[in-house]
């Protein structure tokens, strides 16, 4: 279980992007993390995987205070975070990543369960280099990969629909629902896909940085969705949901 | 093969297949002298007539057998030059493997300086690695000064795997190839220099045929004080293609020069050069620590992956 409390977080000098956000998502919940651009969600999300520190509140794992931890322990911990612009690497081949990612070696059958997760085939990808040569599409799956590839408690995936077609999409999404049905952890999601959307058990409505709405799917999506529709009215108020 | 000494040994292990012996043809020169040599019947190896070094043979049609030519200079106050020269049959298809060891735990420097040329025929394809490198704890330098004279007839392919990896306090590589019609060079050079180890790695190709091609791609890391000096020429006379790539690694106090150039002497050359040198991404070291590894690991594994 993850809780956040009082979270802030801004960059040196300047406003405060982070503000007081507070928010628990439960063990074996799929949650997803959504609001407007600029809204300080993939902010959060460096900040739970501790590629940001907080300026203020704590971040429990399991009831453990993982606030003062940096990336690497917290990684050893059990969190999982998928980069929304993947990074590449010029000379480490797939495997070598999913192998970092597993903290083993990988047979074939196992590499190919993963990347199948992600729709890829293993014989075509394990031998390809993290370099220029994958599209923006590929390298995002791959990334999506390296973090099912570990055992974790907290799989953060940020955007992950960014990038990737249609076809590749709608596997994605019964990966999530697989992984949610079979998740020992917690699963959060950054996106703003209906689709994504509609298959969390909670959403957390993120915009200027503070939590505007959280709580089961069933009670948060038809506000999130009527707020939609009143955005794309010409007379319509905006996207705050409040 | 009854005269190598143990460091000898241990060098070829290092930069070369060797595990207690070689199979196929194979030439072993240690501190300028032959410590053991063998011909196939098909790949003849003889001494030059005109100066230190050999003569190599490969009978046109020759497949899938290896040659191995490598040196070893095992203590300090050694400086040798020996000329290779490599002859490869039409239609041949073999590899080349010309590792390079120095070792010295003396006061004086020890410095191999092998010189190879190829005159590769029509249609044949080489493969050829060589490995270079240093060991010893002497104060006398470790140098290796390797240069390597290519000519491709007609649709012939040379494929050329370099790596120095570490121990060698100053090198000076240089390599020229000219390409007739068709033939194809990729060159693959990896380089490690640490302390203050000084490299320079000089490419210059000519593609004089039509439809020639050459794929230079060359990948470095320094660090400590060392400095690397990265300089590539492709001649495009022809009807042709030309791409050479320079990465580099910076850490601590290391530093690199790229000087890539490109002659375009016809309208059909296409020529591409590419370089980046800077230090490790942020991001890169970040993805990985994500992944549980600390910033020492991550920065090793990344530049385990980027020289291998």
């Amino acid at each position: 279980m993850l809780t956040l409390k009082g979270i802030a977080w801004g960059l040196p000098g300047g406003e405060e992007i982070i503000k007081d956000v507070s928010f628990t998502a439960s063990t074996g919940k799929l949650v997803v993390v959504t609001g407007p651009n600029g809204g300080g969600k993939t902010s959060l999300a460096k900040l739970i995987a501790g590629l940001e520190t907080p300026s203020a509140g704590q971040i429990l794992l399991d009831g453990e205070d993982i606030t003062p931890l940096d990336v690497t322990a917290r990684a050893k911990r059990g969190v999982g975070y998928a980069f929304q612009q993947p990074v590449r690497f010029k000379g480490l081949t797939v495997r070598d990543l999913l192998e970092l990612a597993a903290g083993r070696p990988m047979d074939e059958a196992a590499l190919c369960t993963v990347l199948g997760k992600v729709g890829l085939c293993a014989n075509e990808y394990i031998d390809r280099e993290l370099n220029a040569s994958l599209s923006g599409g590929e390298i995002k799956r791959i990334e999506i990969a390296s973090v099912l590839a570990r055992k974790t408690k907290l799989a953060i995936f940020d955007e992950p629909e960014a990038g990737i077609d249609l076809w590749s999409f709608a596997r994605l999404v019964e990966t999530f629902e697989e992984l949610r049905s079979s998740a020992e952890g917690t699963l959060m999601i950054i996106s703003h896909q209906e689709r994504i959307l509609a298959i969390a058990d909670e959403i957390v409505v993120i915009a200027d940085g503070r939590v505007r709405a959280a709580g089961p799917r069933e009670e948060i999506l038809p506000t999130l969705l009527g707020d939609e529709r009143a955005a794309r009215c010409p007379l319509g108020k905006g996207s705050a949901v409040v | 093969m009854s005269e190598l000494n143990q460091i000898t040994e241990n060098l070829l292990r290092m930069v070369s297949d060797f595990d207690g012996a070689f199979s196929g043809a194979y030439n072993i020169r240690q501190d300028g002298e032959c410590a053991g040599r063998k011909s196939s019947a098909n790949i003849r190896l003889e001494n030059k007539t005109d100066g230190p070094g050999l003569v190599i043979q490969v009978l046109p049609g020759t497949k899938g057998e290896t040659v191995y030519i490598p040196a070893c200079v095992t203590h300090s106050n050694v400086d040798d030059l020996v000329y290779n020269d490599f002859f490869i049959g039409e239609g041949a298809d073999v590899v080349v493997v010309a590792g390079c060891g120095v070792h010295s735990d003396g006061e004086e420097e020890a410095r191999h300086n092998g010189i190879h040329r190829f005159f590769v025929g029509r249609g044949a394809h080489v493969v050829y690695r060589e490995k270079h490198l240093g060991t010893g704890s002497g104060k006398g330098a470790r140098r290796i000064d390797p240069v390597t004279d290519i000519t491709l007839a007609e649709d012939a392919t040379l494929e050329m795997d370099t790596v120095q990896l570490g121990g060698v306090d100053t090198t000076a590589r240089k390599t020229t190839a000219t390409l007739a019609a068709r033939a194809k060079l990729i060159v693959r050079e990896r380089l490690l220099t640490e302390e203050s180890q000084q490299a320079e790695s000089d490419f210059t190709v000519t593609l004089t045929g039509e439809d020639s091609g050459v794929d230079l791609i060359s990948r470095s890391v320094a660090k400590g004080h060392s400095r690397q000096v990265f300089r590539s020429n492709l001649r495009g006379l022809a009807r042709c293609t030309g791409h050479s790539e320079c990465d580099a690694i910076l850490a601590d106090e290391g530093s690199v020069l790229a000087l890539p150039g490109l002659e375009a002497c016809s309208l059909d050359a296409a020529l591409i050069h590419e370089a980046a040198i800077g230090k490790i991404a942020g991001e890169q070291l970040l993805k990985l620590r994500t992944l549980g590894l600390t910033e020492q690991e991550a920065e090793e594994k990344i530049v385990a992956g980027f020289l291998k």
